[in-house]
């Protein structure tokens, strides 16, 4: 088997409080292939950006990972010098924020905010690097990029300038996007442009992509792989398509069934009852099992770790004797 | 644009005129200055003769009207008390002050900005909390106080500076300066860092909270991602976004360096239109402190409309009001 692009090692941040260390992500794991898109979906609050932000290693201090590892093509990330790191940011792992409109320094015009982010990883003159900027511009649908690349951002719509934001997220190159919500922010009519624009563009530059959100629809059209969060864990990863025809995870079936439908009438429409727990007061084993309809003895005190379920992993003791020897991918 | 400046240079002149409509006001209440121009043995006779040449008999909005009138061509009025006319002793006094307050500012500027960024950058360093601390004595000490300690530890004990005057002068054109010989230059030192220490801290702790509350913005945090320099990040993206604010503050306070060196000026003796100022009060010299007033205000409306301007400058925001493209 090749090294994964990016291998995230039980992933553990927390955040100091005066009661104690609160835990925000708790044993995250999981592999990423070269080219692929995994999308990581999740409630507000179940680390998903955490995660996100703990590979780029742009943690808000006083967040910090406790524990784990992260590798990049084999190479561990998360233990490196700042200044190492910082070369690491933008030339191998982009990032494309949520909002668009906050993205972008006001101060200083798409040109120069490209440009300069060009030459702090290429060795490029002013010259190459403009004409670099101007196509990748193009590239991601700015129309007459030579002439709109001298505007500043207030001059772009928010659609326009996510794919601003987005071109300068690759603009040297990554192997890997983390795009955290990139279309929350957006009208709904321009959201799955950008989504075209980001998996083009990626496809295009090779890179892979985790695709943060909690839009089960983008996903479903955008990643090879989805990884469902919760309170901080891995609920369940795997293939899209078999998750969302056949989710195994009690919680994930809820968030399928969640999905209002126009085929269904319905009065009402389903949800999992109650909330997310607070980070504080996580119950002992599943975090799930006040909520689940299936919950027997063992889910409250034992916490279930990923089990290979087919071509996926579940964290749920219901599969604990159906797990197999078969390794999932 | 333009609209804009026309409107903006129109209010600047009400203002200015609503300035020495109460300015010329209160002139009256301070005194009669013909009590203090005649010796002890005035006579009825004389008082009015005074009165009616100085134009004290006129009512109160002609005095004014005519005031502004001569003010208009570049007349401020006879001095009462020297006998000469005003614009020629401010004229005099004028660069001894703008010296001062020139320094001060650049000082107050530079050093409040410098440790502005530092502490913020250094956010929970120990030396940016000990420059924390201490700035709030810079902010909380009165002007005179601390001319007075400056004079106490760099003249009095160390003997290094002078305690008080502007030293030796080069006259250029009509321009006295100080900057020419060792003994101004020595000379500006304590009474410069005396007026602008408080412009100083308050521009540092303005400077700092700004930094820091532009260093939490998305777009800090992009440039992060996108693995920028740290250097890149502090000094060309921060910094720049950090001082559009900075500057109408900093504006104000360089106005107010002018208007506020009357205390410096009277602590070290500074010879310029402060100490001029002081002066004509006690004199009831109405002439130059009507001037006085006038040209504190043309100051600070001047400062105000250059510090509106150079917003335009920085922020491409607002004179791009009329060319937004966006769709």
């Amino acid at each position: 088997m090749p090294t994964p692009l990016l291998s995230v090692r039980d992933l553990v941040i927390e955040f100091p409080t005066r009661h104690g260390p609160l835990t925000a992500v708790d044993g995250v794991s999981f592999d990423l292939a070269a080219g692929e898109v995994l999308g990581v979906v999740g409630e507000s609050g179940a680390g998903k950006s955490l995660t996100g932000s703990a590979i780029i290693g742009l943690l808000d201090p006083p967040g910090h990972i406790a524990s784990g590892e992260i590798y990049l093509k084999g190479k561990r990330i998360d233990n490196l010098r700042a200044e190492d790191m910082r070369a690491i940011r933008g030339r191998h792992i982009g990032m494309v924020f949520q909002d668009p409109l906050t993205s972008l320094n006001p101060l200083y015009t798409i040109a120069d905010q490209l440009i300069e982010t060009i030459r702090t990883h290429l060795r490029l003159s002013e010259r190459e690097a403009r004409q670099r900027a101007i196509g990748l511009l193009d590239d991601v649908g700015i129309p007459a990029a030579s002439r709109r690349i001298d505007d500043y951002p207030h001059q772009f719509s928010g659609g326009m300038r996510q794919r601003v934001v987005i071109a300068l997220a690759l603009a040297a190159e990554p192997e890997l996007v983390i795009a955290d919500e990139p279309t929350t922010a957006l009208d709904v009519s321009v959201q799955a442009q950008i989504i075209d624009v980001l998996k083009e563009q990626c496809t295009q530059h090779g890179a892979s992509v985790i695709l943060i959100t909690h839009d089960m629809g983008v996903i479903a059209e955008t990643a090879d792989r989805v990884a469902v969060m919760y309170s901080g864990r891995i609920a369940e990863i795997g293939p899209v398509r078999e998750i969302i025809q056949n989710a195994k995870h009690p919680y994930t079936s809820g968030l399928m069934g969640s999905i209002p439908t126009l085929a269904q009438e319905e009065d009402r429409l389903v949800q999992i009852p109650g909330s997310m727990p607070r980070l504080s007061d996580i119950p002992p084993g599943c975090p799930f099992n006040p909520r689940c309809e299936k919950v027997f003895d063992k889910c409250r005190v034992q916490r279930p770790s990923l089990i290979p379920v087919e071509n996926r992993q579940v964290a749920c003791w219901l599969y604990e004797d159906t797990g197999t020897s078969e390794v999932a991918t | 644009m333009l609209a804009y400046v026309i409107r903006r240079v129109f209010q600047s002149i009400f203002v200015l005129l609503m300035v020495g409509l109460v300015a010329f006001s209160m002139f009256r209440f301070v005194g009669d200055p013909v009590e203090n121009l005649l010796g002890q043995e005035r006579t009825q006779a004389d008082i009015e003769r005074v009165r009616d040449q100085l134009g004290l008999n006129d009512p109160f909005p002609v005095q004014y009207v005519k005031f502004l009138g001569n003010a208009l061509q570049g007349n401020l009025g006879v001095s009462y008390r020297q006998g000469r006319p005003v614009s020629e002793i401010i004229a005099e006094r004028a660069p001894a002050t703008l010296e001062l307050a020139g320094v001060s500012a650049l000082f107050a500027v530079v050093f409040g900005i410098g440790l502005g960024v530092f502490t913020a950058i250094r956010r929970d360093g120990f030396m940016a909390n000990f420059i924390m601390t201490t700035s709030l004595i810079g902010v909380s000490l009165p002007t005179f106080l601390i001319g007075i300690l400056l004079i106490y530890i760099f003249a009095v004990e160390l003997g290094w500076l002078p305690s008080f005057g502007r030293g030796e002068t080069v006259k250029i054109g009509g321009w006295s300066t100080g900057f020419l010989t060792e003994s101004g230059l020595k000379a500006i030192i304590l009474p410069a860092i005396t007026l602008g220490l408080y412009q100083m801290t308050l521009i540092m702790r303005l400077v700092r909270s700004e930094m820091l509350e532009v260093l939490r913005a998305d777009y800090i945090k992009f440039a992060r991602a996108r693995g920028l320099s740290t250097r890149a990040i502090n000094f060309g993206h921060a910094l720049k976004n950090t001082l559009v604010p900075v500057i109408t503050v900093t504006g104000l306070q360089i106005g107010s360096i002018i208007a506020f060196a009357i205390i410096t000026e009277t602590v070290f003796q500074w010879p310029g239109v402060g100490l001029l100022f002081i002066n004509a009060i006690q004199f009831v010299d109405i002439p130059v402190m009507a001037a006085y007033l006038m040209l504190i205000s043309v100051m600070f409306v001047l400062i105000n409309l250059i510090v509106d301007l150079l917003y335009f400058v920085i922020d491409p925001r607002l004179s791009a009001g009329a060319s937004t493209r966006g769709h």
